[in-house]
């Protein structure tokens, strides 16, 4: 087996994701869940800009790493008063849980392995920022000016629904 | 211009020339990390220094006199200092967290800070998506001062670091916007293509009102981020002790101290490369003479000529007005620096539409 450089930054990224993605499941402290869930998607933004995808790479640090991770950290810090670890687990859970996630994991497996991959069109170097926002706001086929109008919409909702709970008068 | 790649080039072509590839490029990798932290390093010291001088100037005190010529030497011993103190540890802390918070706080910082174009052909990470990288990276800063707040099992440090999330988060916004502002004017995101596009003209001159507003709007919004001047709320001392720094000691103390100057020089550092010009030298049109002679500074001089001049502006503003609250802190972004900025970038669409810049 060939190990290049590529090969060998995938697997380090690969195995810093499975790791603390365990860890993330398996931790009794809250806070600790979140941190490793933001290695977690660090290491994803990692092999987005592994290959090259630079837009998604920043999006992904920006709106997961930066965004919702710290909204997860200030939300636990605003309601979870005592420094108590989590209950420990009942059986019968643990054994569901795992029931589904190996169902999860050979769903998965079933379907990467069966599906018929075309060979990808990779154009090498990193897509121009114009094409991004183009397709983005474009009325065009495979365009998504009205997916990104839908998904406006349901945030302003989600703005107003968040005052109308926080100032109740 | 002197242009830097020619010297990458050079070492790139003599480490391929008895290395394989894939090799070489992880050596000039390992070697391009440590220059940056080797940066990194010096500019801290350096910006401690300028901190406690400007301060002292604007205070009417002389600082510090003692060691070595002018002081100069004082710098260095504080860091000795710094790296042989004890690492506290505190009883009833989540240990994992409490000692990862500094190293998340840093790495952001040394992740916006190699976004900077320094000189010609020497950026170090230049995307396609430059500015849209750089917003990203500096925001998971906010993590690692949550974090500390928290594991530090302390009120003190929990409140400095709310206080700071709260202020970090809302102020990026402003951040955006202003950053924004440019990038509708160039029509680029790309860090090293922003400096080229100024070499007619900085961009501050070249977008009329619109650029300034953004100019003065980042400079706020700039300070508030990095938790400084009248916004240093977070380590607010005659309430807080040190806000979410308390508990540390040591050198956790040091790189969360490190990075709060390190981050300032990288806000002076955006606002020189996207309002300022970067590295490109001051051209006045007509005047061949006077451009030739600005051509021969070299772009790095120009770059930190600049950048500290930012930092100097910064500093001033700091040591000048007193601090202010925390819901005067959100009023001022929420209801002031939000919707002019939203109006200033409709204002920069027009120009740009209907081609008024220059």
């Amino acid at each position: 087996m060939d190990f290049s450089l590529q090969t060998i930054v995938f697997l380090f990224l690969a195995t810093v994701i499975i790791v603390c993605s365990i860890l993330t499941v398996t931790t009794r402290k809250i806070l600790r869940a979140a941190t490793y869930l933001l290695f977690v998607l660090f290491s994803t933004a990692g092999i987005y800009f592994q290959i090259n995808y630079s837009f998604l790479g920043a999006v992904q640090l920006l709106i997961y790493a930066g965004g919702i991770t710290v909204l997860y950290v200030f939300s636990i810090l605003l309601t979870y008063s005592q420094r108590k670890k989590g209950d420990r687990l009942k059986s019968s859970k643990v054994v569901a849980g795992l029931t589904a996630t190996l169902a999860g994991l050979g769903l998965c497996l079933f379907i990467t392995l069966t599906h018929p991959f075309t060979p990808s069109h990779f154009e090498f170097g990193e897509l121009d920022i114009k094409t991004i926002g183009f397709s983005l706001m474009g009325m065009g086929k495979y365009q998504y000016v009205l997916p990104f109008e839908v998904i406006s919409i349901l945030l302003l909702a989600c703005i107003i629904g968040g005052i109308l709970i926080a100032r109740r008068r | 211009m002197f242009d830097f790649s020619i010297v990458t080039g050079w070492i790139h072509n003599l480490l391929t020339s008895f290395l394989p590839y894939g090799l070489a490029v992880f050596v000039e990798c390992v070697a391009i990390g440590i220059g940056i932290m080797i940066a990194y390093a010096l500019i801290a010291i350096i910006m401690i220094f300028m901190e406690r001088k400007v301060c002292a100037a604007f205070q009417c005190r002389l600082g510090p006199m003692r060691v070595g010529p002018q002081g100069t030497v004082q710098i260095f011993c504080d860091v000795i200092k710094m790296l042989t103190k004890e690492i506290v540890k505190i009883r009833e802390a989540d240990k994992f967290l409490y000692n990862l918070a500094p190293y998340v706080v840093i790495a952001a910082s040394v992740l916006a800070f190699s976004c900077l174009p320094v000189n010609k052909g020497m950026e170090v990470l230049d995307f396609n998506v430059g500015v849209f990288f750089l917003l990203a990276a500096s925001s998971i800063g906010v993590v690692g001062i949550l974090l500390a707040g928290w594991s530090s099992n302390n009120k003190y440090s929990l409140i400095g670091a709310m206080r700071s999330g709260a202020q970090m988060v809302s102020y990026e916004l402003s951040t955006g916007l202003s950053i924004l502002t440019i990038v509708v004017l160039t029509d680029t995101m790309q860090l090293s293509e922003i400096v080229a596009r100024q070499a007619d003209g900085w961009f501050i001159f070249k977008g009329h009102v619109s650029a300034v507003i953004a100019f003065i709007i980042y400079l706020i919004a700039g300070n508030a981020e990095v938790n400084r001047g009248p916004f240093d709320l977070p380590e607010a001392e005659s309430e807080l002790t040190a806000g979410y720094h308390t508990e540390y000691s040591g050198m956790h103390f040091g790189l969360f101290y490190v990075a709060e100057f390190v981050n300032l020089f990288i806000i002076s550092g955006v606002a020189t490369t996207i309002f300022l010009g970067g590295w490109m030298p001051l051209h006045i049109p007509g005047w061949e003479g006077f451009n030739a002679v600005m051509d021969f500074i070299p772009g790095f001089v120009w770059f930190f000529g600049k950048a500290f001049f930012v930092v100097w502006l910064l500093m001033w503003i700091k040591w000048t007005f007193p601090r202010l609250r925390i819901d005067q802190i959100l009023t001022l972004e929420w209801k002031y620096l939000i919707p002019l900025g939203l109006v200033n970038l409709l204002l920069m669409v027009i120009i740009v539409v209907f081609k008024l810049h220059f």
